[in-house]
């Protein structure tokens, strides 16, 4: 099989839309509102936006709700103030309060196509769990949304996995488009774009995840989330911002089902296995975390680092896993279906988890436990890319291009990409699709309209050789050894060829690799610079052994690239904790075992250079815009 | 493997396929049906589940943390536009949910172009938000007492006092 053998198709298009779950959905809707036929907005997708993305399995909640001038709903400083404490100062505020204050027109939009938004039946106002989010019926979220992208998409090329962005050969830092293959049908793809939205997902299975055998799919964020937000525009040349902050949650032990519903809506507690209340925090134990986390111990709500922490700590001394006391706020069949309901709606497997092991949560606790660390920037962590914020608000250090440019020109962000502006969730995350989706039809009607994308056929072959090689590699070395073919797609997970590694191999490399040497969970989130540096070497070694991966057909293709994009995150994250000399939650440096508000309340910068593969670093101030 | 197919209830029709987020559910052309090809990569999501029209793929929960005996059903009406669920419990407990999943027709939802054009592309105001039901505010936001802090905010609060 040669990669000849592949047919190759070029798509032209104005504005590129890279993913289509929640923020790339958002873009593609406000880029075509206002390009109308003026310009050409193209969606990749590499599953079925019907259920494709973080929301693909369903969600129970719009964890962003609306902002308005009534009294009783919040206005964005405060989300900020939130926000700012929940990612112990590392936010981008102009960013946070530019989702916040574009919320209410995503909600009611979200409404008006069909999302089952529950109600206040007395005010009738949208019902509120918590300050920020709205309660909902969502098994169906994500095809509620897909239906108006697809109708908005002037086209839609689904099952084409983006693997690399092609820059401009006439202009210098230039995005001209992206390539990737059809995972079903092989044709190589060659997207030429004056803008791309890059609205890709984050990064499950990173680091070892707590599951062994076939539960490594059961990780808190989908199996399906590569990495690809940071791996495109990384090999773009774009900037990373504070990737050291990988997030680690609370959630029920093995079924990840999250813990939002149990503590918002159903109001319950969590101890530890002697009884002793950890959540809500009492302020005895906040005193003592005061010590470490200063001021930000004293934040209401506690900010997400300290209660993960909190976790962490009790597992370490032996008083976990802490417990959710379930049974004390489940009086009635009502409560049991409303919590039974929130899981089926998102996360399936709790409901099995308690079923299959008799664990009826009227009557019995369930445990709790801090996940494997992910990289994504819509939840409680600040790490993604570097994104110019709204002109009217941002600082000007954070203005360079129009608003959610990355540092590359023309290439955008929105959702999981952009970093430093935690907490916008599904809703929020298709809210910043939208912003950066009118920024880019703005970009291409005015400041781009001239522009011409350079790509040569050289390159163009070049990618496509590069694209399919562990195809041919695998075809190539097969006949070498004993081992039977594998059923149609089918990985034979512990094949032993002396000259290639499949996908599965290469990622659980990764995977014990950052767990062990980058604060996983087997090493309770601790590390310090021998550790780093070690795991800096190992992940290089990791990457040149790329050289020899293997893939018996296209969807161990698919596997093979999505791995080599969460190796990127990986020397990202490495790279970034390396050079952040403090510890700021989520995990310790040994070595420098405090916050230092003094030196290190800055935001941390990598780089990797398209042409030589040299990664640098640089910090940049975090600049408050709103009053503390 | 988290979710599987019964031969004798396949018909090869590849909804499963089609929907899987993970392309996991692949089509095996020598026995023209589905299978799971990756459990590995199975999230449970259980997308292939409910678009299966035979009710041909059922799940077996994770066995690395699971023990057997739990079973699961599902129906997902996009008629009625009702998902029900049927949870059995190791020790035989039945629970029956039900939930709406949509509460507009499929294929109903205002694309962009179906929404009337503005020609404000300069502002920073987005599709809609020229109504201030949309907007939730007379106009749009912005910071009312600006500030400019760089670095601590916890040093800045102690200098001014509070």
């Amino acid at each position: 099989m040669s990669s000849l053998h592949f047919p190759t198709k070029v798509v032209e298009t104005d504005i590129l839309v890279v993913g289509g779950g929640m923020a790339g959905c958002g873009a593609v809707f406000e880029a075509k509102y206002w390009c109308r036929n003026k310009c050409k907005v193209t969606l990749v997708e590499k599953a079925n936006t019907e259920k494709s993305g973080a929301v693909g399995m369903g969600l129970s909640a719009c964890n962003l709700g609306v902002f308005t001038e009534d009294p009783d709903d919040p206005k964005p400083e405060d989300f900020v103030q939130y926000v700012r404490n929940d990612l112990l100062g590392m936010a981008r505020e102009d960013l946070i309060y530019d989702i916040a204050r574009h919320m209410t027109s995503t909600i009611k939009l979200f409404d008006e196509w069909g999302l089952p938004i529950w109600r206040d039946p007395k005010t009738g106002k949208y019902l509120r769990t918590g300050r920020w989010q709205h309660p909902i019926h969502g098994e169906s979220y994500k095809a509620v949304i897909g239906e108006p992208c697809r109708k908005s998409a002037d086209e839609v090329y689904e099952r084409v996995f983006v693997t690399h962005p092609l820059l401009d050969e006439n202009a210098p830092n230039r995005i001209a488009g992206v390539v990737g293959f059809h995972v079903r049908d092989g044709t190589f793809y060659v997207f030429k774009a004056k803008a791309v939205v890059v609205a890709a997902g984050g990064t499950s299975l990173l680091y070892r995840p707590r599951s062994v055998g076939e539960g490594m799919g059961r990780a808190w964020y989908p199996t399906w989330a590569s990495g690809s937000a940071y791996a495109i525009p990384l090999l773009a040349g774009a900037e990373t911002v504070n990737m050291e902050f990988r997030l680690v949650v609370v959630r029920f032990k093995d079924a990840y089902g999250p813990v939002g519903f149990p503590y918002l809506l159903l109001k319950m507690r969590s101890t530890d296995v002697k009884g002793k209340q950890w959540e809500p925090l009492p302020d005895e134990a906040k005193a003592e975390l005061a010590k470490i986390f200063y001021d930000f111990a004293w934040a209401r709500p506690t900010p997400t680092p300290i209660r993960t922490w909190v976790t962490i700590q009790n597992l370490k001394e032996g008083r976990g896993p802490d417990l959710m006391q379930t049974q004390e706020r489940l009086p009635d069949e009502e409560s049991l279906k409303v919590l039974f309901e929130d899981y089926l709606d998102m996360t399936p497997t709790q409901a099995f988890y308690w079923a299959s092991q008799n664990i009826h949560p009227q009557k019995t606790p369930s445990e709790l436990l801090p996940t494997e660390p992910y990289v994504q920037a819509s939840h409680a962590s600040p790490g993604g890319m570097w994104a110019s914020g709204p002109t009217d608000i941002a600082p000007s250090e954070y203005r360079w291009g129009p608003n959610r440019m990355l540092t590359v020109e023309g290439l955008f962000g929105a959702g999981d990409v952009v970093g430093a502006s935690g907490h916008k969730f599904s809703s929020g995350s298709f809210t910043e699709g939208r912003i950066a989706g009118k920024a880019a039809a703005r970009y291409v009607l005015t400041q781009a309209k001239d522009y011409r994308p350079t790509i040569s056929n050289d390159t163009v072959e070049r990618y496509k050789e590069i694209v399919y090689r562990p195809l041919e590699w695998y075809h190539k070395n097969k006949p070498l050894t004993t081992t039977p073919e594998m059923p149609p797609a089918y990985t034979n997970w512990f094949e032993i060829h002396p000259n290639y590694l499949n996908w599965y191999q290469l990622l659980v490399r990764l995977q014990k690799t950052m767990d062990e040497y980058a604060a996983g969970w087997g090493m309770f989130y601790t590390t310090n610079m021998y550790l780093l540096n070690r795991g800096w070497e190992l992940l290089k070694m990791l990457e040149e052994d790329f050289r020899f991966a293997a893939a018996a057909s296209l969807h161990e293709l698919l596997r093979v690239w999505e791995v080599y994009h969460r190796l990127l995150v990986g020397q990202a994250v490495v790279f970034s904790m390396m050079n952040r000399k403090e510890s700021r939650g989520y995990y310790l440096n040994a070595d420098y075992p405090y916050i230092d508000e003094d030196n290190w309340h800055v935001f941390t910068h990598v780089r990797r250079d398209p042409k030589t593969g040299q990664w640098s670093f640089r910090t940049s101030p975090v600049i408050h815009i709103i009053p503390p | 493997m988290p979710t599987f197919v019964y031969s004798s209830q396949c018909k090869g029709c590849g909804k499963c396929v089609d929907i899987c987020p993970a392309d996991n559910m692949q089509f095996n052309p020598k026995v023209r049906r589905a299978y799971n090809a990756d459990p590995v990569s199975c999230a449970e999501c259980m997308n292939c589940v409910k678009y299966c029209p035979e009710h041909a793929v059922d799940v077996r929960p994770y066995s690395d943390f699971a023990p057997l005996g739990a079973r699961v059903g599902v129906v997902r009406d996009t008629k009625k536009n009702i998902i029900y669920w049927r949870i059995v419990f190791r020790d035989g407990t039945v629970y029956d949910f039900a939930s709406p999943i949509r509460t507009t027709p499929w294929g109903s939802a205002r694309g962009a172009l179906d929404i009337p054009e503005r020609s404000d592309l300069d502002s920073e105001l987005l599709a809609l938000e020229d109504k201030p039901e949309y907007l939730g505010f007379k106009e749009l936001p912005k910071p009312k007492q600006p500030v400019r802090i760089v670095g601590s905010i916890i040093k800045a609060k102690s200098a001014a006092g509070r």
